[in-house]
């Protein structure tokens, strides 16, 4: 405790307040109305209603809703399997080709996710890897993009592991192979569970690069709330976002029960 | 002694699996570097194929690239002031004038790190923008004709709103740097009479600043490389290096001028990931 008198602490706090108030709680309240707004020409909207849920659950958002959902699940279960490929395989490396190695991994991180998305439109709109236009090459994007994360998260899991384990089943002369899947992967798995839903949470709110790779069929989430309010549709647009902030907390508190479970 | 004896190396010299590292790197090479290598290879090379520098330097005079360029230096050092700034005073509070909850707001903070970031820049048209709560308000109280608040559509709203959506990410460290900060110390300087603002600068400010040198730097890069929030304020005045990128090659299907400012906007990136690197290193992650 920093500060004692009272009358100073209900200062500080207020400015804690304001601050959180204004910068985070008011985005999200702010979302929520309007989302349910019916007109909105005032200070407060004049009446509410749950017709832009309905609305945009059908047709086009529920669409734009699963696309997000496979794009998401796809992407995020192909990085936690390359991630952790390449986190265990980079601890057999010599420790500067290892340190070289995950540099690498991490660089998709760092780059601009437009430039990702040129990348890919440049690198396959020709043969032999013809994927302009095809669902492939939105899943690839999120999948570059997503990798590094993974990567990163599963390779500071193993950092933390006890090497113990692995040593004590390997002299009882476990195979490698069964070492890795009954002792390394098992002991892992609140890692590999926590990097998932991080993954999963970036796609299904990745816009950069899929607003220039996106075949017209496979309109992500994102995408279709950008062009909802772009055509002046704000409305449900907030509650497009309401449902996607949904999804991906849902999915988050379900994760963290999840590893909370296997943790204990 | 006897235990380092048959530590880890027996391990790593017996497994032959270094080529199982093949598999990953190979797609990462595929899908991410030769990507990146061709977007080099474009912004270099007219559409006959022939190699092309007088085109990359035209780019670099061109007006609208500077612009770009301006825009998105000036936004990214502001936003990072504003998220250092606001990251320390809620770190601040959070770690050493605790209230009954604290943690529970610091982990919903947290969780705006999940979120999309253009969700702020859409709450924040209907907060400020000219039809907004905050100028109907206005409007309503002084009777005025015309909406009085109308930094939304200008570089500063794109700041405020990436102070919001990136501060969690100074905030993060700092509040690890925090936890390691010796109560006692602060408890002794506070019995020896050193007002807050004194242990403050003295006492906890030394400890926070490699935290605050690698947050600061990831909203550097994070800022630098921001899409959506440009994208939805969608104000004609407001283009960054990102948005540039999006509407050369998508509206107007000029691929090698993309490649140009691509290029420029990852080697600008990449020097910001060495810094934050450097810096995370130095911190100890």
């Amino acid at each position: 405790m920093l500060v004692w008198s009272r009358p100073g602490r209900m200062l500080i706090w207020t400015v804690f307040a304001l601050l959180f108030g204004v910068l985070f709680l008011a985005p999200l309240a702010v979302i929520l109305l309007s989302s349910l707004a019916d007109q909105w020409n005032g200070v407060l909207p004049s009446g509410l209603t749950v017709e832009h849920y309905s609305d945009v659950m059908q047709g086009a958002a529920w669409k734009a809703m699963q696309a997000s959902l496979i794009t998401g699940c796809l992407a995020s279960a192909l990085a936690l399997v390359s991630g952790t490929w390449a986190a265990l395989a980079l601890r057999v490396q010599d420790a500067t080709l290892a340190r070289v190695l995950g540099l690498l991994f991490f660089i998709p991180s760092a780059v601009p996710s437009v430039s990702v998305g040129l990348g890919l439109l440049v690198a396959f709109s020709h043969p032999p890897l013809l994927l302009n236009g095809t669902i492939a090459i939105v899943m690839i994007a999120h999948f570059v993009l997503i990798s590094a994360f993974t990567f990163g998260n599963v390779s500071a899991g193993l950092a933390r592991l006890s090497p113990d384990f692995e040593q004590v089943a390997s002299s009882l002369g476990a195979r490698p192979a069964y070492r890795l899947w009954h002792v390394t992967l098992p002991l892992l798995t609140p890692y590999l569970v926590a990097a998932f839903g991080l993954s999963f949470a970036l796609s299904m709110g990745e816009l950069g690069a899929t607003v220039m790779v996106y075949p017209p069929g496979w309109v992500t989430l994102p995408v279709s709330i950008f062009s909802l309010t772009d055509r002046g549709d704000v409305f449900a647009g907030a509650a497009l976002t309401m449902v996607l902030v949904a999804v991906t907390l849902l999915l988050l508190l379900g994760l963290e029960r999840l590893t909370g479970r296997q943790t204990r | 002694m006897a235990d380092a004896a048959i530590l880890p190396a027996q391990i790593t010299r017996k497994v032959p699996g270094r080529l199982w590292i093949v598999p990953p790197a190979a797609l990462l090479a595929l899908l991410f570097f030769y990507p990146l290598v061709l977007i080099v290879q474009q912004a270099f090379t007219d559409d006959s194929g022939m190699a092309n520098v007088a085109e990359f330097v035209r780019v670099l005079h061109a007006r609208f690239f500077l612009n770009a360029l301006i825009n998105t230096i000036t936004i990214s050092v502001a936003a990072t002031a504003g998220c250092l700034i606001v990251g320390l005073v809620l770190g601040l509070i959070l770690a050493f004038v605790p209230f009954p909850g604290s943690g529970v707001i610091a982990r919903l903070i947290d969780t705006f790190i999940a979120l999309p970031t253009f969700l702020v820049t859409l709450a924040f048209t209907f907060l400020y923008g000219s039809a907004g709560m905050l100028n109907a308000g206005l409007m309503e109280v002084f009777s005025l004709q015309a909406p009085p608040v109308n930094f939304l559509y200008s570089t500063w709203g794109v700041v405020l709103a990436e102070v919001t959506v990136y501060s969690p990410f100074v905030l993060r460290p700092l509040l690890a740097a925090f936890s390691l900060v010796d109560r006692g110390q602060i408890e002794a300087a506070s019995v020896l009479g050193a007002r807050p603002f004194r242990i403050v600068r003295q006492v906890i400010l030394p400890a926070a600043v490699p935290a605050l040198i690698a947050g600061g730097s990831l909203c550097l890069l994070l800022t630098v490389n921001e899409f959506g929030i440009v994208l939805f304020i969608g104000a004609k005045g407001v283009i960054t290096l990102p948005l540039l990128i999006y509407s050369k090659a998508i509206q107007e299907s000029a691929y090698q001028v993309a490649c140009i400012i691509a290029v420029i906007n990852i080697a600008l990136s990449l020097g910001l990931f060495g810094l934050y690197r450097f810096a995370a290193g130095r911190l100890g992650a």
